[in-house]
């Protein structure tokens, strides 16, 4: 059994690309003070931002929640988005269905969904078309010993 | 190499943390697609690339590289300059285009991460 230490969630304003990533860099700050190695809190938060940007680019709101328990670190991404068609092209590197404006801000080169899978040491999408995403992602603390 | 050497060959000018030019790197990341510098960066490279919003200091600071080189002469806007001097992320501006600054680095020894 695991010990649940802290849970929070956050909002994400779609469209926000100013505001892009600011959950992240809290995510960040947060697990710095909470002494989590530098590893780890890397790989956490590369999840978070890449799951943090697809809601931005893709819906109109979402929500972070991160669950940090003494084994292990959790993200769940939940969005009010388009939905994913097909989930198993969706994490082939390189697949995108990102605008050009998108593109303009550096991301939507099909490489965000599998840098969560890479990153993550359980990784899970939920989706419904016309409804929305959930994106699950943990990641071990004892992942390299 | 440290910055001041990556200042001096690529004839940069240092537009954040003037203070940090003895920071030493080994590795180089540069692409204009944050994610492939968040899939490839494994923390303490230079990062070069020619996107200039606000979302390469973000990519910079969550991939924790040591330095950004913006590269053809683009200059990030005032905002995003503040951002990376309150993450203290030294930013250098460089006339050249990124393959030329690939290669003369290459040259010099540093090597890409892969």
């Amino acid at each position: 059994m695991s010990v649940e230490l802290l849970r929070e969630s956050f909002d994400i304003q779609g469209r926000n690309f100013d505001k892009a990533g600011e959950v992240s860099s809290e995510i960040k700050v947060i697990l710095r003070d909470l002494f989590i190695d530098a590893a780890n809190t890397r790989r956490t938060v590369i999840v978070a931002y890449e799951g943090e940007m697809n809601v931005v680019m893709y819906a109109q709101r979402g929500t972070l929640t991160l669950i940090l328990t003494d084994k292990d670190i959790s993200l769940e991404i939940a969005d009010e988005g388009p939905g994913i068609p097909d989930i198993a092209l969706a994490l082939q590197e390189g697949y995108s269905t990102a605008s050009d404006e998108m593109r303009e801000m550096g991301f939507g080169f099909g490489m965000g969904l599998p840098n969560m899978k890479k990153n993550a040491d359980e990784f899970r999408i939920e989706s419904q078309v016309g409804k929305g995403t959930t994106v699950f992602a943990r990641i071990r603390l004892n992942a390299d010993g | 190499m440290t910055l001041r050497e990556i200042r001096d060959l690529l004839q940069c000018e240092v537009l954040t943390c003037e203070n940090d030019m003895h920071i030493d790197v080994t590795q180089v990341v540069a692409s204009d697609g944050m994610s492939e510098i968040l899939a490839f960066a494994r923390s303490k490279e230079l990062m070069i690339t020619g996107l200039t919003n606000i979302q390469s200091i973000r990519t910079a600071d969550i991939a924790a590289v040591s330095a950004v080189v913006y590269c053809r002469g683009k200059r990030p806007d005032r905002k995003v300059v503040e951002f990376a001097r309150q993450k203290r992320i030294p930013v250098l501006v460089t006339e050249m285009g990124m393959f030329d600054i690939c290669g003369i680095l290459y040259n010099k020894g540093l090597k890409g991460v892969s």
